[in-house]
């Protein structure tokens, strides 16, 4: 059956929709946790590495969250698209849609709350006295698709395979834990020693992170960063789909 | 008259997937029993069934337990894949193929009216203009925001049906979860498949209710041992099988 564009749109708001209703119905705060926790997360990193370690990067908490956030979208969609397909076992058995749509709702759920988020930045922006600049207008939107597609293809890749190979998510966990610490998301990417600097040329999150952050603090697009984020997002995103796409058929067998 | 559904020679099996999850652990203290889950054990749940179905037919499948009729029902729907063999389908199909399938249990049930809508493929237009047909002719009254987890197997298969009947299916398939509905369920229910088969809707019911099956459908298939054991007209089918079940 061919879908009709209009149609998938439609398809993918419902099903976003359904996600955020049943993440959100039994829940008293709501919403607010998606801000609430990444933030309660930025003070206690402050706490320890500025107060504590005392390192020196000005404007630490603005440093920090400009990171923290993004980082968040994308570790949340990576942790819970490793769930999506399981979770919506019911719907996969016993009806024919695009499978893709369910992990692409859970990358666009993840970036509504990062653009509710946004508002907080500008928060802290204006405490340490710096303010937002025009070419967020474009920024936003052109490092966000980047994410979006990185986040997509690597959300993809995992949520398939944790259908086969249910072990994944344990090292995914893990592998998200290690990810955070190897991206300069707390400390500046200066401050590693030359040895180890490909852990920021060769890391794609780091380009995304760094990306956002001179954005964000300084105002300025790194069109460098940004095509390195395009361009691993495009590479992921074609593996993602291929192993999707061979093993689509499968889903209903194995859930 | 067009052929709207046809099976070619179609073999399904399913691998058993159990030597993943038995882990490292089995491996080494049931090394052989490892060995032969790894070599590839599968279940043939269908093999070589081949039959069609024309335009504004309505067929039953009827078998025991286990035969094989649900696989054949979900390879209709498109939801498997035949391991060989070749399934031609025209049209868009609508399924009822389990009790509260497609519904997610925290969601009221109006939330999940379009949720199911929308994956049997309506537009958001469409379901705003249909929405408050569906709710009615479901009976729920107040039930319908109360999450559908509250419903009982009743209430959920009269909301599975309310929505079927909305989506302008082409081939509407039918799988064992009319039999809970009440009799004033059951009885509405079987006048709304006759009333889509005077529109030329393709039906395909199973039931284990005989004398359903000879309300509504024209033919009857019979799976008996994962094979096609008869096809025919329905009373004939039926005696035969009534028959053998004797």
């Amino acid at each position: 059956m061919k879908y009709s564009l209009g149609y998938l749109f439609d398809l993918a708001v419902v099903i976003t929709e359904k996600e955020l209703k049943v993440r959100y119905k039994s829940s008293f705060f709501g919403y607010l946790w998606s801000i609430a926790n990444p933030l309660l997360f930025a003070m206690i990193y402050y706490f320890i590495f500025k107060l504590i370690m005392r390192v020196q990067i000005p404007n630490y908490t603005v440093f920090i969250i400009t990171g923290l956030f993004p980082w968040q979208w994308f570790a949340s969609s990576t942790s819970n698209s490793l769930f999506s397909f399981i979770a919506n076992a019911q719907i996969i058995k016993k009806t024919v849609f695009p499978r893709s749509v369910i992990p692409m709702s859970n990358v666009l759920m993840e970036c509504l709350h990062f653009l509710c988020t946004l508002p907080v930045i500008i928060f802290f922006l204006y405490v340490y006295g710096m303010h937002p600049t025009l070419n967020w207008i474009w920024g936003v939107p052109l490092i966000g698709l980047g994410q979006m597609i990185l986040t997509l293809g690597i959300a993809l890749m995992l949520s398939t395979l944790n259908l086969f190979f249910r072990d994944l998510e344990r090292f995914v966990t893990l592998g998200i834990m290690l990810m955070f610490y190897c991206t300069p998301i707390l400390y500046d990417a200066s401050m590693i020693p030359e040895k180890y600097r490909w852990l920021v040329e060769y890391n794609p999150l780091a380009n995304m992170v760094l990306s956002w952050r001179s954005l964000f603090m300084d105002g300025v697009i790194n069109y460098h960063d940004i095509a390195w984020l395009y361009f691993f997002g495009a590479l992921f995103l074609m593996m993602g789909s291929w192993i999707f796409n061979k093993l689509k058929y499968r889903f209903a067998e194995i859930l | 008259m067009t052929q709207v559904i046809e099976f070619q020679h179609v073999t399904k099996s399913y691998p058993l997937y159990h030597h993943i999850g038995s882990g490292i652990k089995e491996l080494i203290f049931n090394p052989r029993r490892a060995w032969t889950l790894l070599s590839g054990r599968s279940y043939l749940a269908i093999e070589d069934i081949s039959f069609s179905v024309l335009k504004g037919e309505s067929v039953a499948l009827i078998g025991r337990n286990g035969a094989g009729k649900s696989t054949s029902l979900g390879l209709v729907a498109g939801v498997l894949k035949p391991t060989s063999g070749v399934v031609k389908v025209v049209g868009r199909v609508a399924s009822m193929l389990e009790l509260g399938g497609g519904f997610h249990p925290e969601l009221t049930g109006r939330e999940n009216i379009r949720l199911n809508a929308t994956l049997l493929g309506l537009r958001r237009k469409e379901l705003n203009a249909r929405i408050d047909k569906i709710i009615e002719f479901s009976e729920l009254g107040e039930f319908i925001d109360e999450p559908i987890r509250v419903y009982s197997s009743g209430m959920l298969a009269k909301l599975g049906f309310s929505v079927i009947t909305q989506v302008d299916p082409d081939i509407l398939i039918i799988d064992e979860v009319l039999a809970v509905g009440d009799i004033s369920f059951q009885r509405k229910c079987i006048s709304t498949i006759n009333e889509f088969r005077k529109k030329g809707v393709t039906i395909l019911f199973v039931s284990h209710n005989l004398s359903d099956i000879q309300k509504i459908c024209d033919k009857v298939i019979w799976i008996e041992n994962h094979k096609l054991k008869e096809m025919g007209e329905a009373e004939n089918i039926i005696a035969l099988y009534q028959a053998a079940m004797a």
